[in-house]
């Protein structure tokens, strides 16, 4: 408080603690400008993972060696799927705007633990390090994938063990912020705020962070086992040395499943906000969405075994781990056909974070359709390691995760630096971006149902015209995403001054200034509402009675 | 369309056309309905929004219709894929080996081939086997995969339908050379098949005889050797029909030894006991091998003809 009273008028940005410049952001523990660093961090690293990807494609545009050879190759999409999995896209949107919106509204002046917060940024940071150093150093990139499925992993050459370790330590960053996140919404939601008048990003962040505490220890030791069957040939897995193969993809995706969930309800939940805010209207089924996120999360938990039918295991077990992945398709149609009505009846006006927020509803779609080929049997069998798997989770990942990011980005940009950016712009980033994504990523889908095996440097003719189309998309897309981040790094100093609340949010996040100060709430509010709480007293009544007379 | 390269590929694709009516139809649906709003509740018009927050009804609705479309989905999908499980006895075994990077293709009697050649109409179970570490063997014109693990007995069957060439991918990641770890199946004429058959080299182990088997699990070659040395019993090399000095009862008398030699040799060994060798070494058979196991043993002692 007595921050606050001094410098009233001073932004999160402006502000000057203990250190002046770099070092009064690297000591920072304001949930805000952790948020920032977090996003540097993902932005450079996920253009970096983006360009790895990108040569990919260039050398799969032919078949045969173009531009690289075999182990380049293994090494790219091995390093490719580190980087965006592990870096950014598990920690992505719950970090950042996780960390950045949480408090903001909960109406909380920070999380419950800033300096561990502050921690599990340099955690994150550290296995950053660790994991371009198992690029770079002498030995070679791992080429295993970043599934590390062994026996391969326990014997490959190359630099496994850096890669794993800096899995684990990003693991940690992880189980801490999802702690910091769980203990922040129990205890320091704003009086009023009961759990159903709390926003639905919180609430999905809140399901995220379960997931985070009890998942991500099991890949922890999964990865530690993986270490000492390298270095002591213990015989966890190798059955050279009488361990069991099969058991390493258990553990490895009793884990890296739930992580979808992690990677995909944050999305959910940013998606949940916008669609509102642009239709000024409250979200349809708040209850319903609330209630699906426990219910992903949790059911989430045991369909681990559908990336793992072709395996071996046990007849009874493939039916079970497919049926139960049909069921958690349940609560996702739930929150489309929710998000779809949000907007039924709205006063919609079209800016970039909704466009990103439909486009992220229609890619999600696909990808959420395509997991069904992949969850029932007679179709996995085909289309099991092709590169309609790697389709699949491209348009769930990118498609939903990352679109979801990209509409948050210019969702809270006006509030996170208090300038707003050009709509114009943003529309084309947007049109390249999302044709180039398409033509990136459907042909693969129909070459994967052909045949296409995935993780291949080389491919017979029949498919070359699928790879043509997926490097030519690659092209766009990375033109589409230069331009975005153009747009938005720009405008940071450029941009018109955005005021308080620009799109006519009602969540607390937008009744504070842009950018907000450091300790965000002059004065905690109280909270009556509901979070969606557009109308007046009496319009809301009005409408009460009207659909209880229609139904 | 349904008429696959394999008895099982209709099943497969008959659930995807399955799914894919289901997802074209609300995707185009639920963006058209997206793209239709946008529009029709545009904020140009000026007209204010309703603040409707719900309804029971459709929560109920959309929760239920879902459900069982993926309940359909799942009970079609697992129903096809019974069958990919149900190896019929009849089936000819062949056993494919993955090793980096390459297929190899064990038809028994250590006949090996590169190329997996099959008799059209005719159920095969593959018997997948890696060396090193996992693979996936994958034939897409079949709509067959199963991962090869080592320690692992994976396998799939199935028939094929048509002549012609199909292409064999390894389907799961394994180091440098994955992707070029592919070749073909060739599907041909039962008549064609075994004249192929016939004419490959067999260049692999040759398995051991049934009879040789037995003389390792019984532990008789502990002490007769197969190559002619001498250990703590006479040599089991060109055994048969062999001139042997005998002590029975103390007396030395020349023998031929034949079946009965060897059927008496095998159940009461200290009757007739070769001279330069001591008696008392070796334990009576009688209970431990049954008739037709000797008669086993004994033909395939007379393969041993030390040539």
């Amino acid at each position: 408080m007595s921050h606050s009273e001094t410098h009233p008028q001073v932004s999160y940005l402006e502000y000057q603690g203990k250190y002046k410049g770099i070092l009064g952001w690297l000591t920072t523990t304001d949930h805000k400008r952790i948020a920032l660093l977090y996003m540097y961090c993902i932005v450079v690293f996920f253009f970096v993972a983006a360009i790895l990807g990108l040569t990919m494609s260039i050398e799969k545009m032919r078949p045969g060696q173009d531009i690289m050879n075999a182990q380049t190759y293994n090494g790219l999409f091995t390093v490719h799927g580190i980087i965006m999995i592990f870096m950014i896209v598990i920690p992505g949107l719950a970090a950042v705007f996780g960390n950045f919106a949480l408090p903001l509204l909960i109406g909380a002046r920070d999380v419950a633990f800033p300096k561990l917060n502050l921690f599990s940024w340099y955690l994150y940071v550290i296995g950053a390090i660790l994991a371009v150093l198992s690029q770079l150093l002498k030995g070679g990139a791992p080429d295993t994938g970043w599934t590390f499925y062994v026996p391969y992993s326990a014997g490959s050459s190359t630099n496994v063990i850096w890669a794993l370790t800096a899995a684990f330590i990003l693991g940690f960053s992880n189980i801490l912020t999802g702690l910091n996140f769980i203990v922040t919404i129990h205890r320091m939601r704003a009086p009023g705020m009961t759990w159903f008048k709390m926003p639905l990003f919180p609430w999905s962040l809140y399901a995220t962070a379960w997931i985070q505490v009890l998942a991500t220890p099991i890949v922890g030791i999964t990865l530690l086992m993986v270490i000492a069957e390298r270095v002591l040939h213990i015989g966890f897995f190798d059955p050279a040395l009488g361990g069991d193969p099969v058991l390493f993809q258990h553990l490895f995706w009793i884990y890296s499943h739930p992580a979808v969930y992690i990677m995909i309800l944050p999305a959910m939940g940013v998606i949940t906000e916008i669609f509102p805010t642009f239709s000024q209207k409250p979200v349809f089924g708040y209850g319903a969405i609330a209630i699906s996120s426990l219910a992903i999360a949790f059911v989430g938990y045991f369909v681990w075994g559908h990336h793992m039918f072709t395996s071996g295991i046990s007849y009874w077990s493939k039916w079970f781990f497919s049926f139960l992945t049909f069921i958690v398709a349940v609560p996702s149609a739930i929150k489309v056909f929710n998000w779809i009505s949000t907007m039924y009846g709205g006063s919609i006006q079209m800016r970039p974070p909704l466009l990103y927020a439909i486009s992220f509803v229609f890619l999600f779609m696909i990808g959420g359709f395509t997991g069904l080929f992949l969850g029932a049997l007679a179709t996995n069998v085909q289309l099991h390691d092709t590169t309609f798997v790697v389709a699949h989770f491209h348009y769930i990942i990118f498609g939903g995760m990352g679109f979801a990011f990209f509409a948050a980005i210019h969702y809270w940009y006006p509030k996170m630096y208090g300038k707003m950016y050009s709509d114009r712009w943003a529309y084309i980033a947007w049109g390249f971006t999302f044709v180039g994504f398409n033509l990136l990523y459907f042909p693969q889908f129909i070459i994967g149902v052909q045949g296409m095996p995935r993780r291949y440097f080389d491919y017979l003719p029949q498919f070359q015209w699928g790879h043509m189309l997926s490097g030519f998309g690659a092209f766009i897309l990375l033109i589409g995403l230069i331009l975005m981040a153009w747009n938005l790094i720009y405008h940071v100093k450029r941009g018109a001054i955005a005021p308080a609340n620009p799109w006519k949010g009602v969540t607390l996040e937008w009744q504070i200034a842009s950018p907000p100060t450091l300790e965000n709430f002059e004065e905690i509010p109280v909270i009556k509402h509901n979070p969606y709480w557009f109308g007046t007293e009496e319009e809301i009544k009005r409408e009460k009675k009207s659909v209880t007379r229609n139904t | 369309m349904f008429e696959g390269a394999s008895n099982l590929a209709a099943g497969v694709d008959r659930s995807f056309i399955l799914i894919l009516a289901i997802a074209v139809f609300f995707t185009v649906g639920i963006t058209a309905f997206m793209i239709w709003t946008v529009f029709k509740y545009n904020r140009k018009k000026n007209k204010p929004a309703r603040q409707f927050t719900g309804s029971v009804t459709l929560e109920i609705i959309w929760t239920a219709i879902p459900l069982i479309l993926v309940l359909v989905i799942f009970f079609y999908g697992w129903k096809n894929y019974a069958p990919m499980r149900k190896v019929p006895a009849d089936a000819m075994q062949v056993t494919a080996i993955g090793r980096m990077w390459e297929w190899s293709f064990d038809y028994g009697n250590g006949k090996i081939s590169k190329i997996l050649v099959l008799p059209v109409d005719k159920a095969v179970k593959m018997n997948l086997h890696s060396v090193d570490v996992n693979h996936g063997f994958f034939i897409p014109a079949f709509r067959v995969k199963e991962d090869v693990i080592p320690s692992y007995n994976n396998y799939l069957w199935f028939i094929p339908k048509f002549k012609g060439e199909y292409d064999i991918f390894c389907s799961s990641y394994c180091g440098l050379q994955h992707s070029g770890m592919n070749t073909k199946t060739k599907v041909v004429d039962p008549a064609d098949f075994t004249l192929w058959l016939d004419s490959l080299p067999a260049t692999g182990n040759i398995p051991d005889a049934e009879g040789l088997t037995l003389l390792k699990n019984t532990g008789c070659i502990a002490c007769h050797s197969l190559d002619g040395a001498k250990l703590v019993g006479p040599t089991f090399q060109a055994i048969y029909g062999k001139k042997h000095i005998v002590i029975t009862d103390g007396k030395e008398i020349e023998i031929e030894v034949n079946d009965a030699y060897l059927i008496s040799s095998i159940l009461d060994p200290g009757k007739d006991i070769v001279k330069g060798f001591n008696k008392g070494m070796m334990q009576p058979y009688r209970d431990k091998l049954s008739d037709a196991q000797i008669t086993l043993i004994i033909d395939y002692l007379k393969t041993l003809t030390g040539k």
